[in-house]
């Protein structure tokens, strides 16, 4: 539906080598404003590596990454997170003992000037956390609540919220969903929709077909550092998906084995 | 957004509303406060009549309570950020020191003395935070290493210099220094001497004083508790840095990954712990006129005890430094009342193993009800 719009960030034939291994061989990709681009693919296949080198964590060996149509060089993720790329990390930068508005604003606490002394705005922070929260459809005890009484799935919702507050255009999920149950698993996903639905593009990394078909608009398939191809949600259907991220017929042949054993 | 966007609350059947006991359990001063509770009612019950609760006895204890907040801050906004200093207690010893041979021995000014020691504290708390970020060893086994460095340092400098591990003399320099008053004046002395004269507290019957109150004034060491806690509390519940603290003490990785400066903020801790400690030696050097090798020893446990007694987590990111100062109030009250008491002193130390103990199984629990673990 955006296919006029010029991708968000484009990434043309990104390689990565680490010593003498191949990490990523030429894997592209455009990302749009207001889509979820899901990232598919087993462990090892260079998902993690290839978001890595989107959030300015690595630089590519070769390659160009094009953000909002110029040459981006990030020396430092903090920079791409002031461009407006962020990451929520498998391991969530939250902080259990700590309170929801508290970690909300980690990093970025308003202040409030109080003569010569600068205040951390505990009321401000208080109050934009619930909202924020309550537009997630989450809703707290009170803003006080410890990180270390939500679900795994609420939690990724507060770091979501607090990405998106924060300013995000490209929001980076990796393997937002891989340890969580099913109800709060179908809650992200709801979570994803709604921020796509504000005009963010989505990296949604994942190696779970079915958490990411109902969300995704484009799909791409790493396998052992190759892309398998983008395509669109109305190109190709689940099936074929898992069979590209398996590298070929090894489920199939998986399920033939077992079934012949019984 | 302008305005409060409508937020209409629905509640989830499935979350239990906390009862208010696990609510307040939850705040991390609870300990403390129903320590300091318990300890006043016990001493009021049974050693009321001991003359602990008269003018003379309420300053005894308030004085040793009082050292014991002014470490006790430190080193509890040190272990909410998630490290410990073990090296306090040779700090103080090492301070002193130094004041001491620089005011009597190289007769330097005596306000020059106490801003060139406080100086080499801040470096050498630096030092403890630097070597702790750089190697990434435990904070324990680096200011381990300068308990034993600062200590012996204490004791080889004057022997070696004097001859002595004693140096004396301190009172007379430091008389009628701008600086010394700070750590060694006294407060409201006029309000003092007016509720001696209306009879309200005791005042000397004979001698060259009789008519003046037996206590005289707020000593400076109870305003520098009072201030130091009061600061710290402030820091910590209401400033952006106080927010730092809990982050690196509560998650390092994380608090860098929201962009917080871990580091700088361990570093300061260190030298806010250093400079405690400092202020410690220089009111207890100026108030016993001289400086002893052995001064501070043990310090650094029992700063961490009253800590620890004032809720903060051993682990970092949780606790209070009202909690702490309430703690270090709980420990200087028992000291003190059970001497009052007529009660054996090394009872004393039973007492604090055993409401260590409590105190850290009590902490354990209630970071279970935080962080919803099981």
């Amino acid at each position: 539906m955006n296919q006029e719009e010029r991708p968000i960030i484009q990434m043309h034939n990104i390689e990565m080598h680490f010593g003498s291994v191949i990490a990523l061989s030429g894997v592209s990709i455009d990302l749009f404003s207001g889509e979820c681009h899901c990232l598919l693919g087993d462990n090892g296949a260079g998902k993690s590596t290839f978001i890595k080198t989107m959030s300015g964590v690595y630089k590519p060996t070769h390659g160009d990454i094009l953000f909002e149509g110029k040459p981006m060089h990030f020396d430092d993720p903090r920079n791409a997170i002031k461009a407006g790329i962020a990451t929520v990390h498998q391991h969530l930068a939250m902080i259990p003992l700590m309170s929801v508005s508290r970690n909300f604003f980690m990093g970025n606490e308003p202040i409030k000037k109080v003569g010569p002394l600068k205040l951390f705005d505990l009321d401000y922070a208080n109050r934009v956390t619930m909202e924020e929260m309550h537009k997630m459809g989450i809703n707290l005890r009170g803003p006080d609540q410890a990180v270390g009484t939500l679900s795994g799935g609420e939690r990724q919702t507060v770091a979501i919220a607090r990405a998106v507050y924060f300013g995000a255009k490209v929001l980076i999920l990796d393997e937002p969903t891989s340890s969580l149950g099913v109800r709060q698993t179908a809650n992200v996903l709801m979570t994803i929709d709604k921020v796509r639905k504000q005009g963010i593009a989505v990296v949604f990394i994942t190696h779970n077909v079915r958490h990411a078909f109902p969300v995704g608009d484009q799909f791409t398939i790493l396998n052992r550092g190759h892309s398998m191809g983008t395509y669109r949600k109305s190109e190709i259907d689940q099936n074929s998906l898992m069979t590209m991220m398996a590298g070929g017929e090894e489920i199939q042949d998986l399920e033939a084995t077992i079934q012949g054993e019984k | 957004m302008s305005d409060s966007a409508q937020l209409n609350h629905t509640t989830d059947e499935r979350i239990k509303e906390f009862s208010k006991l696990r609510k307040a359990l939850i705040r991390p001063e609870l300990g403390g406060i129903v320590g300091t509770v318990a300890v006043f009612t016990f001493f009021l019950l049974f050693a009321y009549d001991s003359g602990m609760f008269n003018s003379r006895g309420i300053m005894n204890w308030s004085i040793v309570s009082a050292q014991f907040v002014i470490i006790a801050v430190g080193a509890g906004l040190l272990m909410i950020a998630g490290e410990f200093d073990l090296s306090v207690g040779s700090m103080i010893g090492f301070a002193g020191m130094m004041i001491a041979i620089f005011s009597v021995t190289l007769e330097w000014p005596v306000w020059v003395a106490i801003l060139v020691t406080f100086a080499m504290c801040l470096g050498i708390g630096a030092l403890n935070g630097f070597i702790v970020i750089r190697t990434g060893l435990p904070s324990f086994i680096v200011t381990l290493a300068f308990l034993f460095i600062l200590r012996g340092l204490t004791i080889f400098l004057p022997q070696v210099i004097v001859r002595k591990t004693i140096i004396g003399g301190v009172k007379d320099v430091a008389e009628g220094d701008w600086l010394a008053v700070l750590f060694d004046g006294k407060i409201l002395t006029g309000l003092f001497s007016w509720l001696g004269e209306e009879g309200l507290i005791a005042t000397f019957e004979r001698g060259t004083r009789a008519g003046q109150p037996i206590v005289s004034g707020v000593p400076m060491l109870i305003v520098w508790a009072i201030v130091l806690m009061l600061f710290g509390h402030f820091l910590l519940t209401r400033t952006q840095f106080g927010n730092w603290i809990f982050a690196a003490g509560g998650d390092a990785e994380a608090a860098r990954n929201s962009g917080v400066p871990v580091n700088k903020v361990k570093v300061l801790m260190f030298m806010m712990t250093a400079f405690c400690a400092a202020v410690f030696a220089t009111c207890q050097v100026m108030e016993f006129g001289s400086a002893g090798a052995d001064r501070g020893l043990l310090k650094e446990f029992e700063a961490i005890i009253a800590v620890v007694i004032g809720g903060a987590l051993l682990t970092g990111g949780y606790g209070s430094v009202i909690g702490a100062a309430l703690g270090a109030l709980i420990f200087g009250v028992v000291q003190q009342g059970l001497f009052f008491a007529n009660v054996e002193s090394s009872l004393f130390r039973v007492f604090l193993g055993v409401i260590l103990l409590f105190a850290v199984i009590l902490n354990t629990y209630i970071r279970r009800i935080i962080t919803g673990e099981r």
